[in-house]
């Protein structure tokens, strides 16, 4: 049974604030399936907030958060996040994805054979006996966003992913991601590193203290900036 | 899948270890007896008790506690049967209705030990109320049980009529244990102080450092054991017959001569003086 | 320093010649102190985990409950169950009193805190690294304790370990609820106590210096039970 779309997401004058200080205001936006929306901007510009806010870890000050038809909780099981330090449980690679599957209560039998689709998807699957800790931090990412799809989620929210890894690793993970997008799932990922964004966007999401400064097209925005604040950061120039 | 192998071995190792206790408890007849320590130190129960379950097929698990704690067990019917040393606490848990009836089994004695320096000069004395009159009075070291014990009773009464108060000393010469004899033994020990104590825990105490047997042979330092059954009126689950058995067995020919047989490094500890009826 | 030396000699020889009433009285201690421990396990690593992970009011009054339960006076609760399981008491009926059965309750007693204090703390650590992860994964209130305590279960053989120490080095409670009597509730704690107050102090070092070497034993075979399972799971 297919659970129904939860997409397109609208949000609406969100807000987030702690101790009186705003990290969020005012941001609406609507995103729909299929392109992969990049949220872009400085550090501290609250990306990270605005991801766990949509995914429901954190809950908004003020404002909506809309998943087509359904409510945040049932939305959330169609969701999937993958965070900036892969979280491992403390068990082997394979075991890491049948805990996952499990949840899913799928029985016995076929969580074996998916495990190892999704570990050979990843290119993890000669890893697939050995302690999840002791794999390479590359390789520990690829795992999260292994166990991330393993849920079929219909969205994946991805927190800086590659903002600890090497080239090598940041490729490998890339390219990945691309596959998992290709199946059909929605990325809505941050990062800082504007190749990254080039790489990867299909569609900006560019926040400054908190507030959403533009949403378009990647290549309107790249090529043609709206705000003085983007053509800052895009300009390479340290922004704040 | 190693891990859940080697859990499961373990789980079993445990199990099997834990087992162990439960089945000591699966015994078939046995009774219980409240008794004392100093009884139960002096090795007296080791020696007598296989005789009895020889004869009977019952096994007898004595606890041993200060006597108070004993009398305590018994009124609360934790055990079948008391057996103690402190005569005017067995007739009064008998006319509270706790006991069904008290009987003689033996007696042994207390003496008065002390440093071999001895500097309140009582060696070799025959009256113990003179010879704690000069401890009192050279205000010299002694080690009280203070647990209140048969022995402990028994001191008090002495104190009395040697007319000293020591509760307004305790802390000073005087100095309460609060402890089973051997204990007591060893603080004394520690202090080179007197002591009162039973000959059977005295001949086999080990640690005695310079303490040895100074005042000795008073009739007021007489033990007299009594061993009675804990009523099934106030406790209807006592074992009333096997625990009769081992009142009769104690208080025949067979138990006497067997308490007479008893030695401590080759003295006896224990004199029998049932009489066939009750006391 | 004589001591000492008749000491050794004498607990060589007990160890040597397998006397029987010291394998009794070794057998009973391991199986009272692993029975209580086991059980203490099964109560307290639940326990822990909850009041780590679960939100719920009063709380903190209840980790502080936790932690301060560690210092139970072991003759208090000796007191306490033997009143429970005496005859005149509201258990007596189950005549467990001076039974091995109320050794294991006692000791149970004793250690069930300090177990759930540790496992509380290393879960609390574990949580705090996990919560988000879980969280997003759907992960509901039960199983998130019993993936925590999965998880930690290395850090949390160390809490089991200073419980089963506490088990082993008792002799306060067990000697009341026991009886101390012999080839019955007779263990090594309460012999050490039986032979010092019969001065007999040599036996008395030298029970206590096999008791020693039975709890290095049993620490060292979890150390590298601990070592050789971290080698194959991280």
């Amino acid at each position: 049974m297919t659970p129904a779309a939860i997409l397109p997401l609208v949000v609406h004058d969100l807000c987030y604030e702690i101790g009186g200080k705003h990290l969020l205001d005012g941001i609406s936006f609507r995103t729909a399936a299929g392109p992969r929306t990049v949220v872009l901007g400085p550090n501290g510009a609250g990306k990270s907030l605005l991801l766990r806010l949509c995914h429901g870890l954190l809950q908004p000050s003020a404002g909506t958060i809309a998943w087509a038809g359904t409510t945040p909780e049932t939305a959330r099981r169609c969701q999937a996040m993958v965070f900036q330090r892969p979280v491992l449980l403390r068990r082997s690679t394979a075991a890491n994805i049948t805990y996952v599957l499990r949840l899913q209560g799928i029985p016995r039998r076929q969580r074996r054979a998916r495990m190892m689709a999704v570990l050979e998807q990843a290119g993890l699957l000669p890893l697939a006996a050995q302690p999840a800790r002791v794999l390479s931090g590359g390789e520990q990412q690829r795992l999260a966003l292994a166990r991330a799809w393993a849920l079929k989620p219909q969205v994946l929210f991805l927190d800086e992913p590659t903002a600890s890894l090497d080239p090598a690793a940041t490729q490998a993970v890339e390219a990945f991601l691309d596959h998992i997008h290709r199946t059909g799932t929605k990325i809505i990922m941050t990062t800082h590193d504007l190749g990254q964004a080039r790489r990867l966007a299909d569609e900006i999401l560019f926040l400054h203290h908190g507030r959403l400064i533009e949403h378009a097209p990647a290549t309107a925005f790249f090529s043609n900036p709206q705000s003085k604040e983007a053509t800052t950061f895009l300009e390479g120039k340290l922004l704040w | 899948m190693l891990h859940r192998r080697v859990f499961l071995t373990l789980s079993m190792a445990v199990a099997c270890l834990a087992a162990y206790p439960l089945s000591a408890i699966a015994a078939d007849r046995f009774i219980t007896v409240a008794s004392t320590t100093s009884t139960e130190n002096s090795g007296l129960f080791r020696h007598l008790l296989p005789l009895f379950q020889q004869d009977t097929g019952i096994e007898v698990r004595v606890v041993a506690v200060g006597t108070g704690q004993a009398i305590e067990l018994a009124q609360r019917g934790d055990a079948d049967v008391l057996f103690v040393h402190h005569k005017p606490s067995e007739e009064k848990f008998i006319a509270e209705g706790f006991g069904v009836a008290r009987f003689d089994v033996m007696y042994n004695d207390f003496v008065v030990v002390g440093p071999r320096a001895d500097p309140a000069g009582v060696k070799g004395l025959t009256d113990v109320a003179v010879a704690l009159a000069q401890v009192a009075a050279k205000q010299a070291t002694f080690v009280s049980r203070g647990d209140d014990s048969g022995t402990h009773k028994l001191e008090l009464s002495l104190w009395k009529t040697a007319g000293v108060g020591v509760a307004a000393a305790s802390g000073t010469w005087y100095r309460e244990a609060g402890a089973s004899m051997g204990a007591t033994l060893n603080t004394a020990s520690g202090l080179d102080a007197y002591s009162l104590t039973d000959r059977g825990t005295w001949i086999s105490f080990k640690n005695r450092g310079n303490l040895l047997i100074l005042v000795e042979g008073d009739s007021r330092l007489f033990n007299q054991y009594g061993v009675m059954l804990v009523h099934p009126k106030k406790h209807p689950h006592v074992k009333t017959a096997d625990g009769q058995t081992f009142i009769d067995w104690l208080l025949s020919d067979k138990g006497q001569q067997a308490i007479a047989a008893f030695r401590i490094e080759g003295e006896q500890a224990f004199f029998p003086n049932a009489r066939k009826t009750g006391s | 320093m004589d001591d000492l030396r008749a000491a050794f000699f004498t607990a060589l020889g007990l160890m040597v010649g397998l006397d029987r009433d010291l394998v009794a009285i070794v057998c009973l201690s391991l199986s009272v102190s692993l029975s209580a421990v086991g059980l203490a396990t099964v109560l307290a690593l639940p326990l822990g985990a909850a009041v780590a992970v679960w939100r719920f009011p009063g709380q903190a009054l209840v980790r502080i409950l936790l932690n301060a339960l560690m210092g139970l006076p072991p003759v208090v609760v000796g007191l306490m169950v033997y009143l429970l399981l005496s005859r005149a008491g509201p258990l007596g009926t189950l005549g467990l009193l001076f039974t091995p059965t109320a050794m294991v309750i006692a000791q149970c007693l004793l250690v069930t805190p300090i177990i759930a204090a540790f496992t509380r703390q290393t879960v609390a650590d574990l949580h705090e690294e996990y919560a988000e992860q879980l969280r997003s994964l759907g992960v509901g209130p039960w199983r998130t304790l019993w993936t925590l305590l999965w998880d930690g279960r290395f850090s949390l053989l160390t809490g089991i370990l200073a419980g089963f120490g506490r088990a082993s080095a008792e002799v306060g409670a067990v000697i009341m609820v026991g009886g101390n009597i012999h080839r019955v509730t007779r263990v090594v704690t309460t012999t050490i106590a039986l032979e010092t107050s019969k001065g007999n102090l040599p036996l008395a070092l030298a029970l206590g210096m096999i008791l020693m070497l039975l709890v290095l034993a049993v620490n060292t075979t979890a150390m590298v039970i601990q070592d050789a399972a971290r080698r194959v799971y991280g």
